[in-house]
């Protein structure tokens, strides 16, 4: 659809991209990994959607309007939405109701509009809302369900609700019984007593992971919504290919010269790495612009992700190897300048 | 036949490009105008200056305005008729501006000047056949309206390689190239080969893009038909915006890029637009200068689209009727990537008209923030960033638009095409592109300023600087004056001189006292005796 557009300048016709058609991309791509998240570990994920968007959007709407900006067009490109998206998939999926809400709004007040909003956030929002949240709440951040088929009796939906709101678990389920210690959880305590991670753990989930292998469907939900960005050109195939591949490459050499470290398979199905190469990594308002800087930040997130993993005081690290590398970003461009037509290449 | 063909970066795939509302039906001649617009800046270059005068008689095909200087084109009369005003008339440009016009009042007579007969272009030098391309007030018709004869001087400097006749015409809705490739496909190759020989090009090549295979298979024909030689060759390339700007056309025909700030002939390549081609072959062959032009009228608010023979001058009002055109709209002239806003419709089409495209009224949406996608530099032909151009451009940092080489952007509009945030990016390096040249052109003036300051300056240091030099000289001999030794010399010096000038002046003026006559001796006498008796005389009172 080819639309005609405001006559200031040429040219006078404009494609069908749209910033909301991006984000409503994103969003598309980001449901089957919600659905089968939701197969997994019940209605706790589902509330934790609904809480951050509520905090996200509700934050973005006071801040525009206390910026005197104008609200609906900044809210219908369903950025935010996107973002709390990204952060609620992120949460622990049993939460008070306060820490997806708050981790919703302290993502676009402090990560995206007090930069300026849409476009002038140097940080992925999410990733901050989720490290904010990480640091100031690391018990409530760290207490991960194990899948509702090893929970004895699994949450229904209004035990969900109650444990959310009053932190109250039905009688005779303790959150010990509901909750389990994640594979990357179990690699950082294992790798210190040399012993190899069980392949059987190697299927896990976002962010902490939980194990049953049958958590593999999770990753292929994401990896499946991250080809459906590539094939509708929402994102580009250099950030992913650079970041999994230089992953799989280190923890491929690290794993020939010491079996005690995982090999790359392990890596890339664990934890946040699909989500980060796709989802996250590939955010273009932090990220870097050019292909070659793309390249270079894709592999400088697969770096610090697999530094941390291995030997950094946090399970997995996506996003604080996206943060990292968020930071470096205007530089990488500068020095990734392409070619300009007509002029030689070493200017 | 297939020849290997370069992709350039980039460029866009436009869904639909309109150009069937115009391109299926032939050409028909546009009726004669009562009144025809003569800007007298068509071309890039000085204007051109008049050589009738308000009330003569011009017949069709006379020069009425002659080229002022080596870049530039003269103009001639589209028809027959009287000059009824030479003044300031509105012009196609989008600063909405006048621009000095012949206005000539038809005649409707269309009586034809006297034309000269034509020879055959072999027996000519290329000298002679530029000079004749020159006078016919030829210009690039491809839109830049460049003087062509200068465009088929090879130079001293290089030796062309390649000419290429650019037929891709890759911009939307626009198919006036496309109606004249299937209906003249004999002029086009016939302008090419006298070009080619012009330029002694040694080869020739027509670019046609792959979405119009009526025009090639025109062409094919033609070739075959006139070309038994092989002396040019017909290339399909693939259609993609923008593959008609030079620079790609350029790329994908011979995968060398122009350098920047250069020229085409740089590479030993020069391009011409096919309609260029057709009316070099008019102006060598048939004596005809360049008074008429095909022109596709089109556009969403045009009843009755398609291409008309419209003569140089035409106001653009009358041939909107004849498409059908609304009354309501946005009159562009070109397509719509690259077209310019026509500030009204009374302006005439000149010889870079190309298309007439009427909008409807748009809604205005505001654009969104950028997100930093980058499709726009996936998209960009020249490889430029245009995002950081942008965001550089809007904080006025112009040091760092031309760092991310502005000067580069041909202005295709990609980039604003693709853009989700729909920002009017081409815009903002336009208004980039300007500020940077006044600020130059104000910094060649405050230089001038500054230089001729700074010689005044230097100019009264240097009379001060003299006149203490002088000062001091002079002190010094004053100075030396109390120098015994040499004083009591240049005392005596002085002296000598002082008692040989009076006894110069003594002898030469004798005083009135010498040579008395005795009776003049005594009455003195007697008065000086009077006076040594007399009392002191006071002096008279004042009376006051």
């Amino acid at each position: 659809m080819t639309t005609f557009t405001t006559p200031v300048s040429s040219p006078h016709i404009h494609g069908p991209n749209h910033v909301s058609r991006v984000m409503a991309e994103v969003i598309f791509a980001l449901l089957p990994a919600v659905a089968v998240y939701h197969w997994l570990f019940g209605w706790g994920v589902l509330l934790n959607i609904v809480l951050v968007t509520l905090g996200a959007v509700i934050a973005e709407g006071l801040i525009l309007r206390l910026r005197r900006r104008p609200v609906v067009p900044a809210i219908t490109d369903l950025s935010a939405v996107v973002t709390a998206l990204l952060l609620a998939i992120a949460l622990p999926p049993l939460a008070p109701w306060w820490l997806p809400f708050i981790g919703g709004a302290f993502a676009i007040i402090f990560a995206k509009q007090l930069y300026g909003g849409l476009g002038y956030n140097p940080f992925n929002p999410a990733m901050i809302g989720y490290v904010a949240l990480l640091i100031s709440f690391p018990v409530e951040m760290t207490t991960w369900l194990a899948p509702s088929y090893l929970q004895p009796p699994p949450l229904d939906l209004m035990a969900t609700l109650t444990y959310a709101l009053q932190g109250a678990l039905p009688p005779g389920i303790t959150l010990d019984a509901l909750t389990a210690a994640t594979p990357l959880d179990l690699q950082r305590t294992r790798i210190g007593v040399e012993q190899p991670i069980d392949l059987q753990h190697a299927a896990t989930p976002l962010f902490a992971g939980n194990s049953h292998s049958s958590a593999l469907w999770l990753q292929l939900a994401i990896l499946s919504g991250g080809l459906w960005l590539l094939w509708r050109r929402i994102i580009s195939w250099h950030v992913p290919v650079a970041m999994l591949g230089t992953l799989a490459l280190l923890a491929l050499l690290f794993h020939l010269i010491d079996s005690s470290y995982p090999g790359p398979l392990f890596h890339i199905s664990s934890g946040a790495a699909l989500l980060g190469a796709f989802f996250i990594a590939t955010d273009p308002v932090s990220g870097a612009t050019s292909e070659r800087g793309r390249l270079l930040f894709g592999a400088g997130v697969g770096v610090f992700a697999f530094v941390i993993r291995s030997w950094g005081g946090y399970p997995d690290a996506i996003a604080f190897s996206v943060l990292l590398m968020n930071m470096a970003a205007p530089t990488i461009d500068y020095y990734t300048q392409p070619r300009v037509y007509g002029h030689v290449r070493s200017d | 036949m297939s020849r290997k063909l370069w992709p350039f970066h980039g460029g866009i795939h436009v869904d639909n490009d309109y150009k069937a509302l115009s391109n299926t039906t032939p050409v028909q001649p546009a009726p004669l105008p009562a009144e025809l617009i003569l800007p007298l800046q068509q071309h890039i270059g000085a204007p051109a200056k008049p050589i009738v005068a308000v009330g003569d008689q011009v017949l069709k095909g006379q020069m009425i305005a002659a080229a002022d200087g080596f870049v530039s084109a003269p103009i001639h009369a589209p028809t027959s008729g009287v000059i009824s005003a030479i003044e300031p008339r509105p012009i196609p440009h989008s600063s909405g501006l006048m621009g000095n016009a012949i206005v000539i009042r038809s005649d409707g007579a269309d009586r034809w000047i006297e034309r000269p007969t034509s020879s055959d272009y072999r027996s000519l030098d290329p000298a002679q056949l530029r000079e004749q391309i020159r006078d016919a007030g030829i210009v690039g018709l491809g839109g830049a309206g460049f003087p062509s004869f200068i465009k088929l001087n090879p130079g001293a400097r290089t030796a062309v390689d390649t000419l290429i006749l650019n037929g891709a015409e890759c911009e939307p809705w626009i198919s006036c190239d496309d109606r004249l490739m299937r209906e003249q496909p004999q002029a086009i190759i016939g302008g090419a080969r006298i070009m080619r020989y012009a330029l002694q090009a040694r080869e020739t090549l027509i670019a046609v893009e792959d979405n119009k295979p009526e025009a090639i298979a025109a062409l094919r024909q033609a070739l075959h038909d006139v070309d038994a030689a092989g002396e040019l060759e017909l290339v399909v390339i693939p259609t993609r915006y923008p593959t008609g700007g030079e620079k790609q056309l350029i790329q994908v025909l011979t995968g060398r890029e122009v350098p920047s700030g250069g020229l085409p002939l740089d590479a030993g390549i020069v391009c011409h637009n096919v309609a260029t081609a057709a009316s070099v072959e008019r102006a060598i062959n048939h004596g005809e200068p360049l008074i008429s032009r095909y022109l596709t009228i089109t556009g969403p608010a045009v009843t009755k689209p398609g291409n008309w023979e419209v003569l140089i001058g035409t106001p653009m009002a009358e041939l909107l009727r004849l498409a059908g055109g609304a009354e309501e709209g946005q009159l562009l002239q070109g397509g719509p990537m690259m077209g310019v806003v026509m500030p009204s419709r009374a302006v005439p089409v000149v010889k870079t008209s190309n298309c007439l495209l009427l909008l409807p009224p748009a809604p205005t949406t505001p654009p969104h923030p950028c997100i930093r996608c980058g499709r726009c530099a996936e998209v960009c032909p020249v490889k430029l960033l245009p995002q950081q151009l942008y965001w550089h451009a809007r904080a006025k940092d112009f040091d760092k638009v031309q760092d991310y080489h502005l000067f580069d952007c041909i202005e295709c509009g990609c980039c604003a095409y693709v853009c989700p945030s729909q920002l009017p990016l081409v815009h903002y390096y336009r208004f980039a592109k300007s500020a940077i040249w006044a600020q130059e052109r104000e910094k060649r003036a405050a230089d001038l300023a500054r230089q001729r300051h700074d010689q005044q300056q230097q100019r009264r240091a240097r009379e001060q600087a003299e006149k203490a030099a002088r000062a001091a000289k002079k002190r010094a001999a004053l100075a030396a004056d109390s120098d015994d030794a040499a004083a009591t010399a240049k005392k005596a010096a002085i002296a000598a001189a002082l008692a040989r000038a009076k006894a110069k002046r003594a002898a030469a003026t004798p005083e009135n006292t010498d040579n008395l006559t005795a009776a003049q001796q005594a009455a003195i006498d007697a008065v000086d005796a009077r006076r040594r008796t007399a009392q002191p005389v006071t002096p008279p009172q004042d009376p006051t």
